[in-house]
């Protein structure tokens, strides 16, 4: 219980960090969301005082002193206020993000999931056989682990969208032809569409998964519980799983916070590739047009949902490592 | 003529044990003096708190209470005044695996601590001091040895390396931390004549910290056993080993399998009652008893008594030879009436 | 086979049985094949980088060729303004190189000062550094990148760089944390001590050597980091100067995929792929000195019979 407890003030610590460097970094640059607005609105005529002031106060930017603003902006986000997007006047931020989020943790919820899987049960056969073929795959994964997402996914795309045609070329799912909502026809073509950014997401990440967990498993084959084990006679295959698996895969848990950071890195740049409707091409539209409230938007729920994860995954190495229950 | 005096010396780490703040008393008010030309051996099983004692002498972890005095003069903070000490006092490590920095040669391990404590004045000489370092321990020849890294020795041949770089600052005390156990046996003999052998030509006051009754023997004047961070025997170390007092030794020295030592068949002397308590006759091995001031060891101790609950004083088994146990009170208070007398 | 001896928990030697495998002094390691593969890789690059530009003429030269597949006249053909890919390959290595150069210094530095030093000291200094880099680590990184190179507007290569720097030092200075504090309890710093070494030595010339290999393997892992950190930016637009991201951009820009101008978008991120694998062998096998285990056998002879058998 204490590492629950532990965990989950690092976790909120972690939540305040990320809320106030959104903040901060904003404030510590130039212009204001309002200024970014009248550029864009220049040609038409020009505002008023009283409209800029109405902008203003719209848009929360207030001239007060820092300290109060920061006081308001945390206010605002308990009410889940994240202000007005620049580019999609007059929608407010939090109505965009709720559009694009769930194609992106769709996506890389499910490339993440398979290539844990896919990876760490190939390191497992890599490491407990030696020299034997997926042994042998290794160094070839070290290319694959160098390889950019969005690159792969461009090569990908080029091959099976492009030259082949057995997949679409881009979109999350049949703009023309169905409708959004949980039907059959949607769902088909959200998983169709789908399968190509997943597998560059996939294959981009599962090398490091591969080569974290052989990695481990050799260095736990040669631990001497794991030789009991064999010499007691039990099944290749259990001594394998029960005993020298679920010990090698620790520190791929643990380290799933960096692997994570990775994936979601890799994940906005294969997104613009596929021009996936989720929150990484989003987020760069608002970049090209300088949404700031948007970005910052985006920056916070990206943050609270990596944090999320890892709280999860946390939670996760709890139950499969005995000694964090025991030990403070 | 050099004191390193130690007085009520304890030591308590906090441990933390599923949450909450467990105290481990590790050093239990100890008190000896260490003294030129003399080895004073600290005899006792793991976890009996003779490392921590030479670590606290050698100002690697920080009593809780006590006094350390070198010739009569207790060491204050401040830069200068601990390198003066720690060129008067140095230590010896058991491991000679890892004592040694894998990645710097035998030679920059002797540079270091001549340069550190001025020993020599330029390069030259520093190589001439490294070299004699090198003649005083053995190793030869030196030219060769200065060069070589650690996984190039053996284990012998690394503890000689540590002991002179111990020696290179010119000590007068030498703390050796259980010197030889991780040697092999037919080579233990020879680093201990070594240390001997330093030890005379620079009259060094040393340390023994070991947990062979045998070559505490062999190598000390006087003995302390220490259990649990107690010290519950102490005396010369002829008297603590042939002739052991406190049930504990007489434990220690039952199991130590030395052909040349003598079995302690008699029973301790001046015993009150034998072989009857709330123990019953063999020893209760359920181990530690909680630490409420009564004896440690009388979970174990084939001639507990009732008594033993209570805190036990040191009592006195003969002139110099001392007993952390209640079965020597009516012997103690005996001599306190009565004129000297051998047993 | 060699038979080493070991102490065993009792203190006693005992004899132990060790596979022979190639045990690779600084000098032997060169003859590990991965090594020289990645050293090859990432030299070849380094020297194209630093070299080549000087060969090539005016790459910037836009011209009527406009996207033609790969000729004689143009090596990899030409982009949508008829400019050499060729060329401009070769000219964009250097942005890519210096990226990850700088990326990699930075941040092995930082992680350094942090992961070495507060495990050394330990303390509320440990826990505060460790509880800072800790969230630095799980703050994703490119989402934190793209924020503040936007708002800084400046697209300099060693802006760029310290930017990323400053994202990505969380991870390797943990391990090192790690590696310290499990160096910090060995006999030979303790030996340093009682000599007399002042602290800041103890740091520099007692702990730090032993964590060469580990500090290399995450500098490696930097520079990496670095170079795709820096492609996925340049890919979104907000890149510096000529990079092979920065190139990728300008391919997506001109539909390069649909108008199936392969020659344009495959070259630079096959670079990059490769460099990166060089880079990554060269990690891998440094990952062999540090973890003994981790090496195949060398002859079929000392092959273990089983699987499993240290």
């Amino acid at each position: 219980m204490r590492y629950l407890r532990r965990k989950l003030v690092f976790y909120l610590i972690a939540v305040w960090a990320a809320v106030t460097l959104n903040f901060l970094i904003p404030k510590l640059m130039k212009g204001n969301p309002v200024d970014a607005i009248l550029a864009k609105t220049q040609n038409m005529t020009p505002m008023s005082a009283d409209a800029r002031h109405a902008l203003e106060v719209q848009f929360g930017v207030t001239h007060d002193p820092i300290w109060k603003q920061y006081l308001q902006y945390l206010g605002n986000l308990a009410h889940g206020r994240l202000g007005l997007s620049v580019s999609y006047y007059p929608a407010p931020v939090s109505k965009v993000i709720e559009q694009s989020l769930p194609w992106t943790v769709a996506l890389v919820g499910t490339a993440t999931i398979l290539a844990v899987l896919i990876g760490v049960g190939l390191g497992m056969l890599a490491g407990w056989r030696r020299g034997t073929w997926p042994d042998a795959l290794i160094p070839s994964t070290t290319f694959l682990a160098a390889i950019p997402y969005f690159w792969l996914a461009l090569v990908l795309l080029y091959l099976f969208g492009g030259l082949l045609h057995w997949l679409p070329l881009n979109s999350g799912y049949d703009v023309d032809t169905t409708a959004i909502g949980f039907n059959g026809p949607f769902i088909g073509s959200a998983l169709y569409h789908g399968i190509l950014p997943a597998l560059s997401i996939v294959v981009a990440s599962i090398a490091g998964w591969m080569l974290g967990m052989r990695n481990m498993m050799v260095s736990t084959m040669a631990e001497d519980y794991v030789v009991t084990a064999e010499a007691k006679g039990l099944r290749p295959a259990r001594v394998m799983l029960q005993y020298a698996a679920r010990n090698a895969v620790l520190p791929s848990v643990a380290g799933f916070a960096i692997s994570l950071g990775f994936v979601v890195s890799g994940s906005i740049a294969t997104e613009i590739v596929f021009s996936y409707p989720g929150v990484g091409t989003t987020l760069v539209a608002a970049v090209s047009n300088a949404d700031y409230p948007l970005m910052q938007g985006l920056f916070l729920v990206i943050a609270l949902s990596v944090l999320g994860a890892n709280f999860i995954v946390d939670l996760l190495y709890a139950v499969i490592d005995p000694r964090t229950r025991q030990a403070a | 003529m050099t004191e390193l005096a130690v007085s009520h010396l304890s030591k308590t780490f906090v441990t933390h044990d599923r949450g909450r703040r467990v105290p481990l008393r590790a050093v239990d008010d100890v008190s000896f003096v260490l003294r030129s030309g003399h080895t004073v051996a600290l005899v006792g099983e793991s976890g009996s708190g003779k490392s921590t004692i030479a670590r606290m002498l050698a100002r690697l972890v920080r009593p809780t209470s006590g006094e350390i005095r070198l010739d009569g003069v207790p060491v204050p903070g401040g830069y200068r005044a601990v390198r003066r000490y720690r060129g008067t006092v140095q230590m010896i490590f058991q491991d000679p695996f890892a004592s040694l920095n894998p990645t710097h040669t035998v030679g920059y391990h002797l540079r270091r601590p001549l340069r550190l404590h001025d020993v020599a004045e330029d390069r030259p000489a520093a190589q001439e001091a490294m070299y004699g370092l090198l003649a005083r321990v053995n190793l030869s020849p030196a030219e060769l040895m200065a060069g070589k890294y650690p996984h190039e020795l053996s284990g012998g041949q690394r503890q000689r390396v540590a002991i002179a770089r111990a020696l290179a600052p010119r000590p007068r005390v030498l703390l050796a931390d259980e010197p030889v156990s991780m040697l092999d046996v037919s080579i233990r003999l020879e680093i201990l004549n070594l240390i001997e052998r330093l030890k005379r030509e620079d009259d060094l006051a040393v340390l023994y910290v070991t947990h062979d009754l045998a070559t505490a023997r062999y190598f000390a004047t006087e003995a302390m056993v220490m259990y649990r961070g107690q010290v519950v025997e102490s005396g010369s170390s002829d008297d603590v080993i042939l002739r052991p007092a406190h049930p504990y030794t007489q434990l220690l020295a039952s199991a130590a399998p030395d052909p040349t030592a003598r079995r302690a068949t008699t029973a301790p002397r001046d015993l009150a009652a034998a072989g009857s308590g709330p123990n019953g006759g063999a020893g209760n091995r359920s181990g530690r008893p909680a630490p409420d001031g009564g004896c440690l060891f009388r979970n174990r101790c084939p001639h507990a008594m009732e008594v033993c609950r209570q805190p036990v004083p040191v009592f006195a088994v003969d002139a110099t030879h001392t007993a952390r146990c209640w079965l020597y009170r009516d012997a103690d208070q005996a001599r306190a009436h009565a004129a000297d007398a051998p047993a | 086979m060699t038979i080493e001896t070991q102490a065993d928990v009792t203190g006693e030697t005992v004899p132990v049985v060790v596979p022979r495998t190639r045990r690779p002094g600084w000098r032997g390691l060169l003859r590990s094949g991965k090594l020289r593969a990645g050293l090859g890789i990432v030299l070849f690059f380094a020297l194209a980088g630093l070299i080549g530009p000087l060969f090539v003429h005016d790459p910037e030269r836009v011209s009527d060729d406009q996207l033609f597949g790969p000729s004689a006249a143009h090596l990899l053909g030409t982009t949508n303004t008829g400019q050499d890919v060729f060329k401009l390959l070769v000219v964009s290595s250097r942005g890519s190189l210096t990226v990850g150069l700088v990326t990699g210094v930075l941040a092995t530095l930082i992680s350094i000062v942090i992961g070495v030093v507060g495990a050394y000291v330990g303390n509320r200094w440990d826990e505060g550094l460790s509880l800072f880099s800790n969230v630095f680590l799980v703050l994703p990184g490119l989402p934190l990148v793209i924020l503040v190179t936007d708002y800084l507007g400046s697209r300099g290569a060693a802006m760029i760089a310290v930017i990323i720097a400053l994202t990505s030092w969380a991870g390797p200075a943990r391990v090192l944390r790690a590696q310290t504090m499990s160096v910090r309890g060995r006999d030979y710093v303790d030996a340093a001590r009682v000599s007399g070494e002042p602290a800041w030595r103890i740091i520099g010339f007692e702990v730090l050597p032993n964590l060469l290999p580990i500090i290399a393997a995450q500098f490696i892992f930097a520079v990496l980091g670095g170079i795709l950190t820096e492609a996925a930016l340049a890919f979104l637009g907000l890149g510096g100067s000529g990079s092979w991201g920065t190139m990728l951009y300008f391919a997506q820009n001109a539909q390069a995929l649909s108008l199936g101008a392969w020659w344009w978008f495959v070259p630079p991120g096959l670079c990059i792929a490769v460099l990166g694998a060089g880079l990554a062998l060269i990690n891998f096998s440094l990952d062999e000195l540090i973890n003994p285990r981790l090496r195949v056998p060398r002859d079929k002879a000392n092959r273990p019979a089983t699987a499993g058998t240290p």
